[in-house]
């Protein structure tokens, strides 16, 4: 089994589509639901400005349930969810489906943690200032936050990536099982590492990008 | 005149773990339109806890606070933002956005106030042209010194022409020359817009330079209320006494009443002194029957446009002469003699 480059190269092409498929459409929703997740969690918080304490006490406990599962277990606990969802388990839309679940909960906590660090004090100015809750959030927590908040998505990017390597396993192809099934699998040392390079390659450019917006954010 | 911001039996306590803190106790405050009024107190005191029911960003647990007409202990959240938004607000550590331009900074209680875009504009440069800060409009907060922060917050707070201001130690975190920079801005501001200004602070230099009356805040009561002139003049409670410690130096302590004693044999009495040309009288009268009497300790301040001092002298001389200087003296000013 020596598969050439001339076969593989154009089934690496459409793989490494298949996982910025993945990862983006995880980014773009998982990034707007994580990021009502961690408003919903910084503002329902004691002291918060929509402080609801049984509201607050059910977000961290779901959060804190579903975040610590490996997404390898996530992936068939979220088995007759992602059914029903879906319209079926395995594939790219399916694993994209459990990959959103797997980061929203991520992106909910990484959020919440920047906005718990914007200065209380600033809140109580624009809170003075007669500002309500809606305006707060929108025209104060989020640019307030926004470097830190870039960086925390560049980081859940990487995350992503990772998580969508392991799509394989339900046939979600991509880079990942790329790799897996022309490389590791038939002992093509140099397939895996082509891999691996697009892999780095992928996330030094989102890293890269986010570092800039992030500067450009922080106006450092 | 009559009260902008009125406290009735104010009471604030926290619910903390164990026992709760009580902030507040039974507070009764009158706070006349176009005053300033300073508010001072130890860290802990409350001072925070009251300004900060004033604008409704804390509930009281008992009591009616009203201010300019509107009963804020009857108003609910949600119905407190348009308040709020025509009382301003300094703070300590400034609390401009970060996200914004200086301009961006003072326009955002106009967004607020649903001003709209041209006359937002024209606000804030108006606005920044009265803090001076014009020419930095389009800076970040990051770039400006503590001074010209505090200026943008001035500006910020002024934005929706408020009729009460209330600055939470503003001068605290500035150096000694920066804070008279500024507080001359909240006096011109107090001045031209008739805006009633409410200052919390622990310094006593503070209140001299701006307040028209005082109420000192101790543990969570109100322990004297007076203007800023019979406060300095005759403190009653101890914890006002002690403040003026701090800002009087013309009073000496024991030790150097001590010492003044065994430099001067004779009679030494401490004069409280309002009145300085009846008391100049006084002296003159007394010296010319014989009395000699010398100013050993004290010095005059001039304090809401009035004489203020402190003046220590030693008599000696026939034991009557001295008596009779020591009467007239009495009369002219509140006297207190020195016993060995
Ligand atoms: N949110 C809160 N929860 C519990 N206790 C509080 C809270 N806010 C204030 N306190 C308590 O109320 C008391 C008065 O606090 P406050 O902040 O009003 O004091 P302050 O006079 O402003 O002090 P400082 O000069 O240090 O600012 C303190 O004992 C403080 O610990
Ligand atoms: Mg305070």
């Amino acid at each position: 089994m020596n598969t050439t480059w001339e076969v593989l190269f154009p089934k690496l092409v459409e793989n490494l589509w298949i996982t910025l498929y993945m990862v983006s459409l995880t980014l773009l929703i998982a990034g707007v639901l994580g990021l009502l997740l961690g408003l919903a969690l910084y503002t329902t918080r004691p002291n918060g400005i929509l402080q609801n304490r049984a509201v607050f006490a059910i977000l961290n406990v779901v959060v804190n349930i579903v975040r610590p599962i490996p997404f390898i277990i996530l992936i068939s606990a979220l088995l007759p969810v992602t059914r029903a969802v879906v319209g079926t388990h395995i594939g790219t839309n399916a694993a994209i489906f459990v990959m959103i679940v797997a980061a929203t909960f991520y992106i909910g906590r990484i959020v919440e943690q920047n906005l718990v660090a914007i200065d209380p004090g600033v809140i109580e100015a624009v809170r003075a200032a007669g500002a309500r809750p809606g305006r707060i959030i929108l025209s104060v927590l989020i640019p307030e936050a926004l470097g830190p908040l870039i960086l925390g998505y560049t980081f859940v990017v990487i995350g992503i990536v990772d998580m969508s390597a392991l799509a394989g396993i339900i046939g979600g192809r991509g880079i990942g099982d790329f790799a897996l099934v022309n490389g590791y699998n038939v002992f093509r040392w140099d397939v895996t590492l082509v891999a691996t390079a697009v892999i780095i390659i992928l996330v030094q450019g989102v890293q890269f990008l986010g570092n800039w917006l992030a500067r450009k954010a922080l106006r450092y | 005149m009559s009260a902008i911001i009125e406290f009735s039996q104010v009471t604030k306590s926290f619910q903390s773990k164990g026992a709760p803190i009580t902030a507040l106790d039974g507070i009764d405050l009158s706070i006349e339109a176009g005053e300033i009024f300073g508010i001072i107190g130890y860290s802990g005191a409350g001072k925070s806890t009251l300004v900060r029911l004033i604008n409704g960003l804390e509930t009281a647990t008992s009591g009616r606070i009203v201010v300019d007409g509107v009963e804020i202990t009857a108003l609910k959240e949600r119905d407190l933002p348009p308040v709020r938004s025509r009382i301003g607000m300094i703070f300590q550590q400034f609390n401009l956005l970060r996200s914004r331009t200086i301009a961006g900074n003072v326009e955002f209680p106009l967004k607020v106030a649903g001003w709209p875009k041209a006359k937002r504009r024209e606000r804030v440069a108006e606005l920044l042209d009265f803090v001076g800060l014009l020419s930095r409009a389009y800076d970040h907060p990051e770039q400006l010194s503590g001074g010209q922060k505090q200026r943008v917050g001035i500006a910020r707070a002024l934005a929706v022409s408020p009729s009460v201001l209330l600055a939470d130690e503003a001068t605290s975190a500035l150096d000694p020359e920066t804070t008279q920079d500024v507080l001359e801005l909240l006096k011109r501001t107090n001045r031209e817009f008739g805006v009633t200004i409410v200052v919390i602070t622990h310094e006593m230099d503070v209140i001299r330079s701006i307040a028209d009356r005082v109420a000192v805040l101790d543990h969570g009561r109100l322990v004297e209320t007076g203007t800023t002139f019979d406060v300095f003049a005759e403190p009653k409670a101890d914890a006002t006494k002690k403040f003026l410690k701090t800002v009087m130096r013309n009073r000496p302590d024991a030790a150097t009443l001590a010492q003044l004693q065994r430099e001067h044999p004779g009679r030494l009495v401490t004069a409280q002194v309002r009145d300085v040309a009846a008391f100049g009288d006084a002296l003159e009268a007394a010296n010319e029957r014989g009395a000699r009497g010398r100013i050993v300790f004290g010095g005059f301040e001039r304090l809401q446009g009035q004489e203020l001092g402190s003046v220590t002298l030693s008599f000696s001389g026939e034991d009557a002469a001295v008596q009779d200087a020591i009467d007239r003296l009495g009369a002219a000013a509140r006297l207190e003699e020195v016993h060995a």
